[in-house]
């Protein structure tokens, strides 16, 4: 067997595994993001007959006796029930109007011909018939849209949504301005700090590194535990301040943003600290030495000599924790306030509270594609390997 | 002139040092510290002072159904995913290691891609998928999406042993008459065994600690310690998630240092050997 089949056939587990069980559900999650298809499904007569019709006119006879047909067959309660959900969120009301028309066609007998304007007055809205018409192909940017919060109109142009239902851009910014918060943080007492470990040798450096690596190895979800206790009104940092009189009264340092920065900082600053320490533990030692010896004075020697060669580690510490800032969910979920929430617990509100995976999937894909956008950034940039142990 | 003692080397630029480096880490231990004195109070709060010691909230987490529950399945569903990525993860090392395969460096990074993207994207699929293979609520299903995230740990670790192995050890092995299975078992593998280890101890620490995926694709039946103590600090903190934080942080610790000393023993063995010929 040749080397290079070997090769293959041990890589070919991992492959198959990440296909199947990564790849993949990322793929269903996109798709299912643009699939316009649950109308379609419970709806397939309906479907048929009303892409001839114009959406100007009343609609026709047989479309109207189409959608009867539909909804007097055999369709699964799960499927109806998502369709009706799909459309409801296209033209408020149809969550009342399907079921007491389905009833209504259910109850008259087969030959008879429904009205469905005097099963409803609704169904004389054009409005109604619109939002089923645009629900009818099998893939929709309306999930897109909705999450960049835009709709399209009855006549098929891009408008913004009402203002009470806008709501994501404001909580894409505000996780954008979070994770730019925590990366200056980290970035503020990362660089510092490599730079000290890095200046240092012997036991000192070996205490500073543990004192990175110890958090880096803590789960999670214990320093976030450990913030809250830290953190709250009678924790250990407001009795300490009162103690020594610098308050009075307990500052206010959880459930707010304060906490969700403090916190992720803290959780985020070893990815920061690390790659910076790498880029200057590589730099010779007599370079300092050379440069004020050459005459620059330390801030000077600072600028021009440490600074662009400590960049490298600072541009991909900072792009490794604004990458990783973006997706979090535990960390804001615990410490923050409503006002503090990132767009992943919009997406996991969608998920796992309305079950409407078609909206969080889009609002999913807007937080995908800056992430691996910025994760082949950091590849192209970076050297250091994404997990220290 | 007294600009000159902010120059480094002078007294005041040594105690602005010192004082920074002294707040940052107490900024990065001070959480670890603090938590664990709280897991061993007698009072119903979580806070200081501690009036007494006592043991209470550990025999409150070992008669409450939920935890033990909890830490079963945690254990359960960890061990699983371990060994599904240290399987996968070191046969794919060994696979990349001479770079044999076109695109191995694309490959590489797409192994490295379940560690970046947001846990709340890949769970939402996760969710989907389970759902259409029937996968939903199941144990075998947590820990396949626990080994996905685990999968870079192991491959990064082992990685970095195989690279340090010197070809020539193989080499000499094979012009001795090994075949090639001989010198993987008895020259390639015991070389690499150190960074098994820790890929697999970090592959464990990470399913430990996995929350969010969890919330999406287990079912009441599979809760595990990690998303017990998640739904309980939304709830209400009870020093009972300090003592299982302790149990959390312990649990990582002693295989963290399992692991160490593994292969400090490993390498101290080597010299022996070495110094004995």
């Amino acid at each position: 067997m040749s080397a290079r089949l070997r090769a293959t056939l041990l890589i070919l587990p991992l492959v198959v595994f990440l296909g199947l069980f990564f790849l993949w559900p990322l793929w269903m999650m996109v798709s299912t993001a643009v699939q316009g298809g649950t109308v379609r499904l419970a709806f397939p007569q309906t479907a048929i007959a009303i892409a001839s019709w114009n959406g100007n006119s009343p609609p026709p006879a047989p479309l109207q006796a189409a959608l009867v047909r539909d909804l007097r067959a055999d369709t699964p309660q799960e499927r109806f029930g998502d369709a009706v959900r799909t459309l409801n969120s296209q033209q408020a009301g149809f969550r009342t109007l399907l079921p007491r028309t389905a009833r209504a066609v259910r109850e008259a007998g087969e030959a008879d011909v429904v009205d469905l304007a005097t099963v409803d007055p609704r169904w004389g809205d054009l409005a109604y018939w619109l939002a089923l018409k645009r629900s009818m192909p099998a893939y929709t940017d309306a999930n897109l849209l909705a999450a960049v919060d835009l709709k399209r109109s009855d006549d098929a142009r891009i408008e913004p949504v009402e203002s009470d239902f806008a709501v994501n851009r404001a909580i894409m910014l505000r996780t954008f301005i979070i994770a730019a918060q925590v990366t200056l943080l980290c970035a503020a007492i990362g660089l510092p700090f490599a730079m000290l470990a890095a200046s240092v040798s012997g036991w000192k450096r070996n205490a500073l590194l543990i004192a990175v690596l110890l958090p880096l190895w803590t789960s999670l979800l214990v320093r976030t535990a450990a913030w809250l206790i830290l953190l709250q009104d009678n924790g250990l940092i407001n009795q300490t301040l009162r103690a020594i009189g610098l308050i009075d009264s307990p500052l206010s340092l959880i459930y707010n943003r304060t906490g969700v920065l403090i916190a992720m900082t803290h959780v985020l600053l070893p990815l920061m600290v690390l790659p910076i320490y790498a880029s200057l533990i590589a730099i010779p030692r007599n370079l300092m030495p050379a440069a004020a010896a050459l005459g620059a004075a330390p801030l000077q020697a600072f600028r021009h000599v440490l600074l662009p060669l400590a960049m490298p580690g600072l541009l991909s510490g900072s792009l490794l924790v604004f990458m990783v800032a973006l997706g979090y969910y535990i960390t804001p979920a615990l410490t923050g306030g409503a006002g503090d929430q990132m767009i992943s617990s919009v997406i996991a509100f969608y998920a796992t509270g309305t079950a409407n995976w078609g909206m969080a999937g889009a609002l999913g894909l807007f937080l995908l594609v800056p992430t691996t956008v910025l994760y082949i950034v950091y590849n192209r940039l970076s050297r250091t390997p994404l997990v220290q142990t | 002139m007294s600009g000159a003692s902010i120059r480094p080397g002078g007294v005041a630029f040594n105690t602005l040092r010192l004082a920074f480096g002294a707040l940052a880490v107490a900024f990065l231990l001070l959480p670890l510290v603090a938590i664990l004195p709280l897991a061993f109070t007698d009072s119903v709060f979580l806070v200081y002072p501690i009036t007494g010691p006592s043991t209470r909230w550990f025999g409150a987490l070992a008669q409450s159904q939920a935890w033990t529950r909890a830490i079963v399945n945690s254990l359960i569903i960890g061990t699983g995913a371990t060994v599904v990525a240290t399987v996968v993860g070191t046969l794919a090392a060994l696979g990349l290691r001479r770079e044999l395969v076109p695109f191995s460096g694309l490959l590489r990074s797409v192994f490295l891609l379940p560690m970046v993207v947001p846990a709340v994207v890949l769970g939402v699929g996760m969710q989907i998928l389970y759902a259409r293979m029937g996968l939903a609520s199941s144990y075998l299903g947590v820990i396949i999406a626990h080994a996905v995230l685990c999968v870079p740990f192991v491959l990064v670790n082992v990685a970095s042993s195989l690279a340090s192995i010197d070809p020539a050890l193989e080499r000499a092995a094979a012009s001795l008459g090994a075949s090639p299975v001989k010198v993987f078992r008895s020259v390639t593998l015991p070389l690499a065994m150190p960074g098994i280890l820790t890929g697999a101890v970090f592959a464990f620490a990470t399913s430990l600690d996995e929350v969010v995926i969890t919330l999406f694709v287990a079912g009441p039946n599979q809760t595990t310690l990690a998303r017990q103590m998640f739904s309980s600090l939304r709830e209400n903190i009870s020093p009972a998630i300090a003592a299982a934080a302790f149990i959390i942080m312990i649990l990582t610790f002693v295989l963290l240092l399992a692991v160490k000393g593994a292969s400090l023993y490993q390498a101290l063995r080597k010299r022996q050997r070495i110094e004995i010929s």
